[in-house]
């Protein structure tokens, strides 16, 4: 028999060790960072915005995708089942972990079991999300990142600031820089001409893929009825470890489930135009099982919950779990392209890590993140399964935890508001008691605004500032005319 | 059985059919993408997009002598056609024995086949059938000339997956091996092969 057993939240690396406004300072401060953000989001925007227009249908798939990914989730758990029959059918090992310590430790066992003391890694947000990397650093085994971005990132000791491209936040030259001081066998005379810096890093990863016995990846799609493995990458770092090592194991979150491989063709036309902005990018792998003779005959799949569970369990925030990773909605966002990645704390940044880390984790806990965004809507109208993010914002932006002080000032706001008589009363007295200030400020600083309130509302002008009432109302001037 | 330990799977399970105890009502999925391409000339479509990622084009088997001319230590699948290879001077390796990732490095190029092609996106796909061999055949060398019948292009990516086995091991290729990962721009060349031919020939010839 079995009984009720409540969804739970995720652990790892998508909570907020600050506040968003507090992590968003210095990075805001920095004017090389925004001026590579806005250079690489600008360049990745035109791109996008240019094949998705050459394809007559994109609505449609847009609307498939999105109709799939809300089948998935409400027929989860069934797919899940049916996905472990087929993929263990086919040869693969599927382990189930509750959390990121859980999976890390499956990986862990399976490596050492592999006699292997160190991995090739194919770019995984599901690993970066588990801290993977420090968990097989502690138990001695050395993971190799073989991504480019991700390498860059690796060898800077910085953490990702982006979904598709970790290293966004560097130029080509801050890259020479660190493949210079920390990539032993980098040329001398290295340039920073990107190709220059692409051909280094295949010089420095080549004798490690060749000898590599065991590789760890994500997945992009793992596919119910067929039990298939999906990987969509550019470089060929990808192909390298999913076929020459003995031992794949391949790290799911359970939401990257489709229901059978037809829906593939949905998936695989809005991917690469949204995330790259290529029509296809240069690379997809698909694997199911073992093929005698080809590629890995020791192949794990460890299908992973750490929150989504959580996610699940709520009916608003539950299309946060359509997310394919494509990063278009960073690419569009304001305030990421002003913030960066890094200020969001969790390896999800941007619009979707805006609804989607503090619903892994509970809202409680990463309470300033459903406020990192000006609602624009921007993050909605590329998104290619249709995540209505703003929606899934604000209703997150309710359940946050709110100062007493808002709370005060919200309730009696409210008693105002509900009487035209009391709300034409307050705008007369705030009118009359402003007024002085509003003509003193306009002279000193030509507007009729405050940059600092005192506290408690000190909060609210830390980052903007405070519009005095205007000397008469709309209302009042259409009267006088 | 009381205090026996749940298994994770139970557990996640039992966790995910909690969370959706909502009832969420069945969703139809609108499909009203295109299946089927209507494009006159889907050869010079796939040629467009083929050379817009790079990749060098040839046409007719005639250019496949002139181009192995230029290479002197060549893999093939086992089952290669016989006439690819006519009048091939250079060095032959058959994957027969496997050769290894390092004898694979040591190669100049491999040649083969492939299994269905997408004209929208320039993306040939091989699926370990006749004349493609396994993976690491295409991968390891830095030089992939792929022959593509006319008969194997379709238009559009649905019309590709309804010819493809998912049990195969798929390999999905557009264009060399490329990143985006400086400054968002596509360079080409990085791990895997850094020239991609194709060879064009026509299958109604």
């Amino acid at each position: 028999m079995s009984r009720p057993v409540a969804p739970a939240t995720g652990s790892g690396r998508i909570r907020t060790p600050l506040p968003f406004p507090t992590a968003a300072k210095p990075a805001v401060a920095d004017t090389q960072l925004r001026a590579n953000l806005h250079r690489a989001t600008r360049t990745i925007r035109a791109k996008r915005a240019r094949v998705v227009d050459e394809v007559p249908d994109w609505e449609a798939l847009r609307d498939a995708g999105a109709a799939i990914k809300a089948d998935v989730q409400r027929r989860l758990p069934e797919l899940l089942e049916q996905f472990e029959a087929s993929a263990t059918a086919a040869g693969a090992t599927v382990h189930w972990a509750r959390d990121a310590a859980e999976a890390c430790r499956i990986v862990v066992a399976l490596t050492q079991a592999a006699g292997a003391d160190e991995v090739v890694k194919v770019k995984s947000m599901a690993t970066q999300e588990i801290e993977l990397n420090e968990a097989l650093e502690a138990a001695g085994i050395a993971a190799y990142e073989t991504d480019l971005a991700e390498l860059i990132v690796q060898l800077g000791d910085d953490t990702p600031s982006h979904i598709l491209v970790p290293a966004i936040h560097y130029n080509r030259a801050q890259i020479r820089e660190i493949f210079q001081r920390r990539m032993a066998d980098a040329p001398a005379d290295l340039s920073d001409e990107p190709a220059a810096l692409a051909e280094a890093a295949r010089a420095h990863l080549r004798r490690r893929f060749l000898s590599a016995r065991v590789a760890v990846s994500g997945a992009n799609f793992a596919v119910a009825d067929t039990g298939t493995l999906v990987v969509v990458e550019s470089e060929g770092n990808g192909r390298m470890c999913l076929t020459l090592p003995e031992t794949l194991i391949s790290v799911v979150g359970v939401e990257k489930l489709l229901p059978t491989f037809t829906d593939l063709e949905v998936f695989l036309q809005l991917l690469p135009r949204s995330s790259t902005g290529e029509r296809m990018n240069p690379y997809t792998s698909m694997w199911t099982g073992v093929t005698p003779g080809d590629g890995p005959q020791d192949v794990h799949v460890v299908l992973v919950d750490n929150g989504r569970s959580a996610v699940l369990a709520d009916p608003v925030g539950r299309p946060a779990l359509s997310c394919i990773r494509c990063s278009a909605c960073l690419n569009v966002c304001p305030v990421y392209e002003r913030a960066g990645g890094h200020a969001y704390g969790s390896v999800y940044p941007g619009p979707i890590g805006a609804i989607l880390s503090p619903q892994l984790t509970g809202v409680a806990d990463n309470a300033s993140l459903p406020y990192a965004s000006t609602l624009c809507g921007a993050c909605y109208d590329v998104c290619p399964v249709k995540i209505n993010i703003p929606e899934i914002l604000v209703h997150l932006r309710q359940q946050a935890p709110h100062p007493p002080a808002e709370r005060a000032a919200m309730r009696v706001l409210s008693w105002v508001m509900r009487s035209p008589r009391r709300w034409a009363a307050a705008l007369r007295l705030a009118r009359v008691g402003a007024g002085p200030l509003g003509a003193y400020r306009e002279r000193r600083t030509g507007a009729r605004t405050l940059r600092r309130l005192p506290w408690p509302a000190s909060a609210w002008t830390r980052s903007r500032d405070l519009p005095l009432p205007a000397p008469q109302t709309f209302r009042e001037w259409w009267g006088k005319q | 059985m009381v205090g026996e330990a749940v298994s994770a799977r139970d557990e996640i399970l039992a966790r995910l059919r909690t969370a959706l105890a909502d009832s969420p009502p069945p969703v139809q999925v609108p499909r009203g993408y295109r299946r089927v391409d209507d494009r006159p000339d889907l050869i010079a479509t796939l040629v467009d997009r083929l050379e817009d990622y790079k990749a060098v084009v040839h046409h007719g088997i005639d250019a496949l002598p002139r181009l192995l001319s230029e290479v002197g230590r060549l893999a093939v699948p086992t089952d290669v056609p016989a006439d690819w290879l006519a009048g091939y001077a250079g060095e032959l390796h058959r994957d027969s024995p496997p050769l290894s990732p390092a004898a694979l490095d040591d190669l100049d190029a491999v040649l083969t086949g492939c299994a269905v092609v997408v004209a929208d996106t320039g993306t040939i796909i091989l699926d370990a059938g006749p004349a493609q061999g396994r993976r690491a055949l295409t991968l390891v060398p830095d030089r992939h000339i792929c022959v593509v019948r006319t008969d194997q292009v379709v238009g559009l990516l649905p019309e590709a997956l309804t010819r493809l086995d998912p049990r195969a091991p798929l390999t999905w290729i557009s264009g060399p091996s490329a990143t985006s990962d400086i400054e968002l721009n596509r360079v080409e060349g990085v791990h895997g092969p850094r020239r991609l031919e194709v060879v064009l020939i026509d299958s109604g010839a």
